[in-house]
């Protein structure tokens, strides 16, 4: 270990430390607020009034989105996406079951990092949100017309999906790569022959433009780094895309140390344009690899599972003029590119300072084939040829940078727990504020897109400590509100958030809440269970499986008393719900349910697989608090030991 | 001054139309959980909402006390109004065609009549809906009935009831007022 590391790792730790040495002193009387009453007048929303922002924050080790409005920070919704959530029956339907198939099979939970608006020449546009999963490499479509999982497409050729899922400005693409290189193809290989054997994978997943199908248009196969953060270029650099690499030291064991050694790790530049010329010159190889794609009908109510079994891998050495590196200090973990498109900011994350490239010049340094190296048969361009500034930011562990579109950026430092407040071109740092504590990204609304709405950052902090009433060992992260419309930041609100939120997205609510479905058209139900009416209402008996086609209205089922149902048959429950009404959902419970409970939205059908092990009276009811009746929706089912069964028998009302 | 009553009536002719396209009667229901209410609207040959669901929303709130199904396929006003409208913009025609104040007059009564009779019908119908209760309704508040009212506003239990003309309701007012002035117009010239 040189010198200087060990000195900058030992004032990682004595920063790390020192909050928690403070705490008896100052602890939560930090309330970091300039002006109480004014910062509480800044996010005070009044009762039945609307937030200004929809926000939408990764759930991390939660899998899910949550949603919510700013500046009041109110909890709206928590979108389940990666991970089952008996609450709302996702994933334990049989509707949302085929959302979590991937070629490893069932995958129940996901580790969701950052989720990514659809934007519509480079702004967001309120159609789609976009979310890895980095454990199981997958990304996600949220339908925001719906706020429900639409779709999730599985990665071959990864592992870990972290720099991901950033868009172009059309959302032509949003991208994946892989945060831990493995062998392309898998391979059963010893890991101590990982340097020059595995693979990182980049790719381009094109998404359709009518219905935000996504499907893998190629990938890029890469040198065996770490692939951590991406961001695309916007304006004259549209037509890039910008990811930021580790390890480039290749190491395969301790990397906390093996993967910090190199000075400068690389910004890898892909040219998608040139690389789309490339496909339509075939210059590409079809590689065997499996992968599914989950998309989930709204006229049908349920996901459909396809089949992939080949994608096509470009060869960047086959392929010149596709991928750059750019040296870039130490470990860089964000890139982000600046509202013009001219800066592209690495956020060296053992580093104090701040690298910014400029694109300009990197264009210029490629067209005169300025080249300090190569690696992998990828041209390395020389630092000084494409560095356009430094910022001395005074800090330590800058991590991710968002725009105001004023031309100010904002970089949060995770070692010295702060967001720095500094001016693009001349690179000089205009203001500083504490996080409390240990702040990841960052989020100004709309603020990696060519017009943020500069009024408000969102800091992401990973650790509370004394910040909240204790809650035992497991504490929440939080997320720290602050308004940056004047020339100093101002803390103006602190809430818990659910999971990990590593990154948030943030929108006008005018843009989503006008495209907001109130309920699903009963007349448009294409279920093929689906019980249009009452008088559809029936059950089924073929052997042992039982399809119950049950219908829901305030306040009752149709059927509510069943019988001829036998101990260990397998009974299907499709139960529709008839309302035509917003805000009136049923709930559907049974008795020993293996899985959970259904949760139908008016106008729609979902499915419960029951298998009852003993014969018996078994209740099933409403869970949602429908209606004054709500408590009398309920019904009984009777099931009768194997071959003891009488007639099937399903009424309501006698 | 002689074609006036002619032009008149065949405005006001055009005005009944509009029954045609636009609803008779609109009634709008609000309570705390319907803050922006549920409004029926009431055609010669049809009942609809706000939304495709609102009729059967309305029903699942009536239920509860008890009140029958709306169903627009059991009410045959819906089936024989517009042709009572259609023969009544008929005999409209053919007053402005003849253009005498005698059948005018006669035009503008029997119009009067049948609006008189329709508004007795549409009366008896609310009064129906709102007194004749299923005995098994699951709220029974002794004394109550639902009956919302012809013209304005009226509370049940934790609705507000508001019930007004709706646009090809106003219209039809207007024609009949039209058919009025067209007969007075004829009968002033024909004694000058
Ligand atoms: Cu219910």
């Amino acid at each position: 270990m040189n010198p200087l590391k060990q000195l900058s790792v030992l004032a990682a730790a004595a920063i790390l430390v020192l909050p928690a040495c403070t705490n008896n002193n100052e602890g939560a009387q930090n309330t970091g607020a300039i002006n109480k009453s004014s910062a509480a007048e800044k996010v005070y929303v009044a009762p039945g009034e609307y937030d200004e922002f929809y926000s939408f924050m990764s759930g991390g080790f939660s899998g899910q989105v949550s949603v919510y409005g700013l500046p009041s920070g109110r909890l709206l919704k928590v979108i389940p996406v990666f991970s089952v959530d008996g609450e709302k029956g996702y994933g334990f339907n049989e509707e949302t079951k085929p959302l979590l198939e991937t070629s490893h099979g069932f995958i129940p939970w996901d580790d969701a990092h950052h989720p990514e608006l659809s934007q519509t020449k480079g702004k967001p546009d309120g159609k789609y949100l976009f979310i890895n999963g980095n454990n199981t490499p997958r990304v996600a479509r949220i339908d925001l017309s719906t706020f429900e999982t639409a779709e999730i497409i599985e990665l071959p050729n990864a592992g870990g999906n972290h720099s991901s899922p950033f868009t172009t400005e059309n959302s032509e693409y949003v991208v994946a790569g892989t945060r831990f290189s493995v062998p392309i193809p898998q391979s059963d290989m010893s890991i101590a022959d990982y340097k020059g054997k595995f693979k990182g994978s980049l790719s381009f997943i094109s998404v359709d433009p009518e219905h935000g199908h996504m499907d893998i248009d190629f990938q890029v196969l890469m040198p065996g780094f770490d692939y951590d953060l991406a961001h695309g270029g916007k304006g004259k650099s549209h037509g890039w895309m910008f990811f930021t690499t580790y390890n480039t030291e290749e190491s395969h064991t301790l990397k906390e140390v093996n993967a910090s050694q190199n000075d400068k790790d690389y910004i890898a530049a892909i040219n998608w344009k040139k690389a789309q010329e490339y496909i339509e010159q075939g210059k590409f190889k079809e590689m065997d690899s499996e992968y599914l794609i989950n998309r989930y009908d709204e006229k049908k109510h349920l996901a459909e599972t396809i089949k992939k079994n080949k994608v096509r891998v470009l060869d960047p050495t086959e392929c010149p003029g596709v991928v750059y590196f750019l040296p870039t200090p130490k470990s860089p973990h964000g890139v982000d590119v600046d509202p013009t498109g001219s800066y592209i900011i690495g956020n060296g994350k053992l580093n104090a300072n701040l690298t910014v490239h400029s694109f300009d010049k990197m264009i210029q340094a490629i067209e005169n084939k300025s080249f300090a190296d190569e690696a992998y048969g990828i041209p390395v361009l020389n630092f000084e040829d494409v560095a356009a500034g430094t910022v001395e930011s005074g800090g330590l562990g800058p991590l991710h940078t968002e725009f105001d579109g004023q031309g100010n950026a904002y970089t949060t430092f995770f070692i010295s727990s702060e967001v720095v407040k500094w001016k693009l071109g001349t690179w000089e740092v205009l203001d500083r504020v504490p996080t409390y504590y240990s702040v990841g990204h960052l989020m100004i609304p709309g603020g990696d897109s060519k017009e943020p709405w500069g009024k408000y950052m969102v800091a992401l902090n990973k650790i509370t400590k004394d910040r909240y009433l204790p809650t035992g060992p497991e504490l929440a992260h939080s997320a720290q509100l602050y308004d940056i419309s004047g020339d100093k930041m101002e803390l103006i609100l602190d809430f818990p958030t659910i999971g990990e939120p590593h990154y948030a997205q943030a929108i006008a609510a005018d843009i989503v809440m006008n495209r907001s479905k109130k309920i699903y058209s009963l007349e448009e139900n294409e279920h093929p269970h689906a019980a249009k009416s009452e008088s559809e209402a029936r059950v089924e008996k073929n052997g042992n499986e039982v399809h119950v086609y049950m219908t829901t209205i305030r306040s009752h089922f149709a059927p509510d008393n069943i019988e001829g149902i036998e101990a260990g048959d397998k009974v299907y429950f499709h139960v529709t719900n008839l309302e035509q009404d917003w805000d009136v959902p049923h709930g559907f419970s049974v008795l020993g349910a293996q899985n959970a409970e259904l949760l139908i939205m008016p106008g729609q059908t979902e499915t419960l697989l029951w298998e009852p092990l003993k014969p018996g009276i078994y209740p099933f009811y409403c869970t949602d608090f429908c209606s004054a009746l709500h408590q009398e929706m309920q019904g009984y089912l009777r099931v009768s030991a194997k071959g003891q069964a009488p007639e099937v028998l399903a009424t309501t009302g006698d | 001054m002689k074609t006036a009553p002619r032009i008149i009536t065949i405005l006001a002719v055009a005005c009944l139309m509009m029954l045609f396209f636009y609803p008779l009667w609109r009634i709008t229901l609000i309570a705390p959980q319907y803050p922006d209410g549920v409004t029926m609207y009431i055609w010669i040959n049809k009942i609809t909402g706000d939304s495709p669901g609102t009729l059967q929303n309305i029903n699942i709130l009536n239920h509860y006390v008890g009140m029958k199904h709306i169903e627009p396929d059991s009410i045959p006003e819906l089936t024989y109004f517009p042709w009572v409208v259609g023969a009544l913009g008929l005999l409209g025609l053919i007053a402005a065609f003849v253009n005498k104040s005698g059948l005018h007059l006669a035009w503008a009564v029997v119009f009067l009549v049948l609006a008189a009779l329709g508004i007795y019908d549409f009366y008896l119908w609310e009064y129906d809906y709102g007194h004749n209760l299923s005995p098994t309704a699951p709220i029974k508040v002794p004394g109550m009935s639902y009956q919302p009212p012809l013209f304005g506003s009226k509370m049940l239990l934790n609705f507000n009831a508001i019930s007004y003309p709706g646009t090809g309701g106003i219209f039809m007012g207007i024609s009949m007022f039209l058919a009025f002035v067209a007969w007075w117009i004829k009968r002033k010239t024909a004694r000058s």
